[in-house]
């Protein structure tokens, strides 16, 4: 099955418990037509909420770069030695 | 005899190694010296795809291969730059292990990652390793708070619309099972950054096994940030591409 049609189903899913939630009255109408929209706003929220939180546990490795450099000058001298002439960067 | 070293690799399987590059004239050097350096007791094959670089690279790998062997370092060049799709496709016509792995020829991609991407696959027979750098012992380093918002807004963008099974969409170091690369990479119609996505998207929905392993990401191209207006434009655009045929 392909991944639209998933999430199409859960969108529909969604959208007949928001009608069946309409038709019964179990909650005040008023606040069932204003669903969606807290639905909407919720994700939005998530989704930010996730942005942040990835972006204050970004992970990262300064430390590698300092180990490249180490790897590069080994691999420069390994060179020399065998008179490959790799030139400069 | 048999335990003095960590064997990390079976003897009986091979690994092509397909890089391609343009003007990498010192860091293929660099990498080739590395691979042999961390991979001592696998087989394998090194098959650089170089689109006609005017800087030499040609000229070095062939004086890799008079050192290695040309055996062990594979030149199959093409005229001019055609795109990194195609050069998985013209290096895999030449691959002849039963893995494939593609990486980058920046340094951006470390080789010293490569015994965990085998070990990974040995122990849990995935069809992909993809290498992860969103991950606690992954990272990134290089990049400006900037470059780091965008990166996350558009992974969880990604997350959320595709639901990939992955945690890094657009990396591009990977280990494949010969087979399944061949297979994922001939329904792959899209360029660049989305190409690495709607590989691993396909595979995904293909249902081939996936794994992933965390990996250092040093980005080795300074200050600009390479991410405009209208590469965010083309990531969306491949994103609902996605999101429809997959």
């Amino acid at each position: 099955m392909k991944h639209i049609v998933k999430i199409l189903s859960l969108l529909a899913a969604i959208s007949a418990f928001w009608i069946g939630l309409l038709q019964a009255a179990i909650i005040p109408r008023s606040h069932t037509w204003l669903l969606p929209i807290y639905f909407v706003v919720s994700l939005g929220c998530y989704g930010l909420l996730m942005v942040g939180v990835g972006l204050m546990q970004f992970p990262t490795c300064p430390q590698e770069a300092v180990l490249l450099q180490k790897d590069i000058t080994e691999a420069k001298e390994f060179f020399k030695h065998k008179g490959v002439d790799v030139g400069s960067d | 005899m048999a335990d003095e070293k960590e064997n990390i690799g079976d003897k009986k399987y091979k690994y092509s190694i397909i890089i391609p590059t343009y003007n990498e004239r010192l860091n293929i050097a660099i990498i080739v010296y590395l691979i042999f350096k961390h991979l001592r007791d696998v087989d394998f094959e090194i098959i650089v795809v170089d689109d006609g670089s005017p800087d030499g690279t040609q000229d070095i790998v062939k004086q890799l291969q008079q050192l290695y062997g040309e055996d062990r370092i594979l030149l199959r060049a093409r005229a001019k730059k055609l795109g990194l799709g195609t050069a998985y496709i013209h290096g895999l016509k030449y691959a002849t292990g039963d893995f494939v792995v593609i990486m980058d020829a920046d340094l951006s991609h470390h080789p010293k990652y490569l015994p965990s991407f085998i070990k990974k696959q040995l122990e849990t027979d995935a069809s992909i390793v993809t290498g992860t750098r969103y991950v606690k012992d992954g990272g990134v380093h290089g990049w400006n708070l900037m470059r780091k918002l965008t990166s996350r807004g558009a992974n969880v963008l990604a997350q959320t619309l595709l639901w990939p099974g992955v945690s890094d969409l657009t990396g591009s170091f990977r280990l494949y099972k010969k087979l399944v690369l061949e297979d994922v990479i001939s329904s792959c119609v899209s360029k660049g950054y989305v190409f690495q996505m709607e590989m691993i998207v396909r595979a995904s929905r293909k249902g081939y096994q996936i794994e992933e392993v965390p990996i250092t990401f040093v980005d080795r191209v300074f200050g600009t940030s390479k991410l405009g207006g209208s590469e965010i434009v083309e990531y969306l655009k491949g994103l609902v591409y996605l999101l429809l045929t997959t």
